[in-house]
C-alpha cells in the first residue's frame, strides 16, 4: 500500500509539474526494485535511447488549425540529453514551444531555442500553460481518440517514436503572437492563460 | 478532529495533505519525500488504519467491475445518445479513450487532459462499467443480442424519456461522493465529440462503514431488498449473471428500471399490511413463515404452503416475494440485483420524490428477467405503492485486458 501510494504520488507530482530532482531513484523502483539504492545506470549509446515518453497526448482541433501536444519525457542516464527537433505526419510544420511573459504581462508562447534540455535523472513536462510541441498548419482534423505519431530528434542526430492519443481539452489555448494567421488564436488565449497567476 | 481520532489516521491525511500542498506551492519534492518518509515510519509503528479512498478495486480482468463488486456507497448511472455521424471506428476510439481514464481514475492515477488530477488521489472503490445500446451494436455492425433492446411495455408503466433508453450507459460508483462527482465528469468531457448526455441517475445506500459489508440493503420503504440474490464468487452468480454468447463472452446485461415509491401513501400503511404486501417482516427481512426477529432468519426459505388458524396461506399468493419467485422448472428465472435508492427534488405538494433505481443483471434478458417483470406486472400487492417511470436495456461487454479496450470483443 505505501509503496503504491508513493507511486500515485509521485505521477500526480510529475502531472503537477514538480522537479523530481534526485527522485528518479524512487520513481524507477517499480522497474529496478532498487528502493533508495543507486540506479543502474544504463550505458547508452545514442540520446534517444535514454529517454522514455509517457502519458502523451494531444487537444483535438479542426483542419487548419494549430494545435499542442503534451506527454512527460524522462532521461534515466547520468548524462543530459536535449531535443533539438520534432516532426509529425499530421503537421508540416512541428516545433518545440515555451511560454514566456511578453512586455505587457500576458502570456505568450514562442518557439524555443536551444531545443529541451532533459536532465540526467529527471523529468521534462510538457504540459498546458508550460513547454509544449505545436503542431502548426494542420491539413485535416485531429479528432478525439486519434493516435498521431511524433518523432523527436536529439542533439546527437539519433531520433525517438512515440504517439500521443487526441482528447478534447477546453485549456491550452496559448496565445502566438509571432505566427501568421492566428488571430481567433490570440483572444481565446488570455482565457486560458490568466489562470496561472495563482501558481 | 476529535480525542478519539487515532494518530496513524491522521499520520496518513497529513501525509497526502502535505504531498499536495507541496504540490501547490512548488516546495521541492525532495524534502516531500524525505517527511513522506519519516511519517511512514511513525506510522508503521502503531496498527496502522487504513484510509478509505485509498481503497482500489481491479480494472483489467475477464468481467467489467462494479457488477460482482460489494456494492459501493454512491453510485451514478449516465445514459448518453451517440451523435450521428460516429462509425464503428469513431467508436472504437470512443471507447479507447474511454477504458484508459476508467483504468487510471479506478487506480487513483489521473486520466490525460485531467485539469483537476487532486481529485482523482482517493478512489475509494471506485468502478466505471460501460454498457451498449442497440444502436451502438449496430453502428458497431456486431451481433445483436436477441433480448437487447427497450422491455415490452406494461401496464404498470409509466416511462419517461428522460429516464429511459441510450446508446450508451456509464455506470460509475464509489464509495466517496466527490470522487464520483470528478470521475463521472472527467468521463462525460471525454464522451463530448461522439455523443450528448440523455440523463443521468444518481443512487445511494449506507454510506461506507455504517453496517458490515454484504448487509442487505433496505430501500426507502424500509424493506429488507435483495436478499435471494446470488453470491457473487459462486457458480450459481456465473450461470445467473456471465453471458457466454459470441462477443459478450464474460459480459452480462442491465436492466435498469427506475422505480418511483409513493412513501406519502406507504406511511398509511400499518406494519402488519406491509409486511403481507412484500411476504416478509419488514424488521429482519425474514419470510412470514419464519421469525421476525432472529437476524439470520432473514435467509430462512419461505413456506409458500403453509396456512394460517383461517386456512390461508401465510404468505399471500399476490405477495412480492410469491409473484417474484420462479415457478418450479423454471430455476433460470433468476437475476443479480444491485439495486440503489433515490431522491429527487420534490415537487407541488409533494415533501418527498424518492423510489429505486433497480439495477438487475443477468446473461439473458427474455429468458430471465422478463418473465419476472411478467409476473410482477399482473398480479403484485406492491404495485399499489410504485411506479417504473424509467427503463432501459443495455448489453455490458465483458471486461479487457491491459493494453486492449472494453468493447473490444466487439469493434476489433
Amino acid at each position: 500500500m505505501k509503496t503504491k501510494n508513493t507511486q500515485r504520488n509521485l505521477r500526480l507530482a510529475a502531472l503537477l509539474g514538480i522537479t523530481l530532482l534526485g527522485l528518479t531513484a524512487c520513481a524507477s523502483s517499480a522497474n529496478n526494485g532498487l528502493d533508495g539504492q543507486e540506479p543502474a545506470s544504463t550505458v547508452t549509446s545514442t540520446e534517444a535511447e535514454a529517454v522514455t515518453v509517457s502519458d502523451a497526448w494531444l487537444k483535438t482541433a479542426s483542419a487548419g488549425e494549430m494545435v499542442a501536444a503534451f506527454g512527460t519525457l524522462e532521461n534515466d542516464t547520468d548524462e543530459n540529453v536535449t531535443v533539438v527537433s520534432v516532426t509529425s505526419p499530421a503537421s508540416p510544420d512541428a516545433q518545440l514551444h515555451e511560454m514566456v511573459t511578453d512586455s505587457t504581462g500576458q502570456m505568450k508562447m514562442q518557439e524555443v531555442k536551444g531545443g529541451f534540455t532533459i536532465p540526467a535523472h529527471d523529468v521534462f513536462a510538457l504540459e498546458p500553460g508550460g513547454n509544449h510541441i505545436m503542431l502548426l498548419d494542420l491539413p485535416s482534423a485531429v479528432n478525439a481518440g486519434e493516435d498521431v505519431p511524433f518523432t523527436l530528434t536529439f542533439s546527437d542526430g539519433s531520433t525517438l517514436e512515440f504517439s500521443a492519443v487526441a482528447k478534447d481539452y477546453a485549456g491550452a489555448n496559448e496565445s502566438y503572437d509571432d505566427h501568421a494567421g492566428n488571430d481567433d488564436e490570440g483572444d481565446e488565449g488570455h482565457d486560458g492563460m490568466s489562470g496561472d497567476d495563482h501558481s | 478532529m476529535t480525542e478519539s481520532t487515532s494518530s496513524p489516521v491522521q499520520a496518513g491525511a497529513n501525509r497526502r495533505q502535505f504531498l499536495l500542498g507541496g504540490a501547490a506551492v512548488g516546495v521541492g519534492a525532495v524534502a516531500a519525500l524525505g517527511i513522506d518518509r519519516a511519517i511512514n515510519q511513525q506510522a508503521d509503528r502503531p496498527a496502522t488504519s487504513p484510509l478509505n479512498g485509498d481503497d482500489t478495486v481491479p480494472f483489467y480482468g475477464a468481467h467489467q467491475a462494479g457488477i460482482d463488486t460489494v456494492p459501493q456507497a454512491h453510485i451514478a448511472f449516465f445514459g448518453l445518445d451517440l451523435r450521428d455521424d460516429v462509425d464503428r471506428a469513431g467508436l472504437a476510439r470512443l471507447m479507447r479513450i474511454l477504458t484508459d481514464d476508467a483504468a487510471r481514475l479506478t487506480q487513483g492515477v489521473p486520466p490525460l487532459a485531467d485539469s483537476e488530477p487532486e481529485m482523482v488521489v482517493a478512489p475509494a472503490r471506485l468502478t466505471v462499467t460501460f454498457g451498449f445500446g442497440p444502436d451502438f451494436v449496430e453502428r458497431a455492425k456486431g451481433q445483436q443480442p436477441k433480448w437487447l433492446k427497450p422491455l415490452p411495455a406494461f401496464e404498470i408503466d409509466a416511462l419517461r424519456p428522460e429516464y429511459s433508453d441510450g446508446d450508451l450507459l456509464i455506470q460509475v460508483a464509489s464509495d466517496d461522493p466527490m470522487t464520483l462527482a470528478h470521475a463521472g465528469r472527467m468521463l462525460l468531457k471525454d464522451t463530448r465529440s461522439f455523443a450528448t448526455l440523455k440523463w443521468s441517475q444518481p443512487g445511494f445506500r449506507r454510506a461506507h462503514g455504517t453496517e458490515k459489508p454484504g448487509t442487505t440493503m433496505r430501500n426507502l420503504f424500509g424493506q429488507v431488498d435483495g436478499t435471494t440474490n446470488p453470491r457473487p464468487g459462486t457458480d450459481d452468480f456465473t450461470e445467473v449473471v456471465w453471458s457466454q454468447e459470441g462477443w459478450m463472452s464474460g459480459g452480462t446485461s442491465i436492466v435498469l428500471r427506475r422505480i418511483q415509491m409513493d412513501l406519502d401513501e406507504w406511511d398509511r400503511v400499518d406494519r402488519a399490511a406491509r409486511d403481507n404486501v412484500l411476504g416478509r417482516f419488514q424488521s429482519n427481512g425474514a419470510p412470514l413463515t419464519s421469525n421476525p426477529h432472529r437476524a439470520a432468519a432473514e435467509f430462512d426459505e419461505p413456506d409458500f404452503e403453509a396456512k394460517n388458524a383461517i386456512g390461508l396461506t401465510v404468505i399471500p399468493a399476490a405477495a412480492h416475494i410469491a409473484r417474484s419467485r420462479p415457478a418450479a422448472g423454471q430455476e433460470q428465472e433468476r437475476i443479480f440485483r444491485r439495486a440503489y435508492n433515490y431522491e429527487a427534488v420534490p415537487s407541488g405538494d409533494e415533501i418527498t420524490n424518492a423510489g429505486l433505481l433497480f439495477a438487475s443483471y443477468q446473461a439473458d434478458v427474455e429468458a430471465q428477467f422478463l418473465p419476472i417483470q411478467r409476473r410482477l406486472s399482473e398480479v403484485d400487492m406492491l404495485n399499489e405503492w410504485t411506479t417504473p417511470v424509467g427503463s432501459s436495456v443495455f448489453a455490458i461487454p465483458p471486461g479487457c485486458a491491459e493494453g486492449g479496450f472494453i468493447g473490444d470483443t466487439l469493434l476489433t
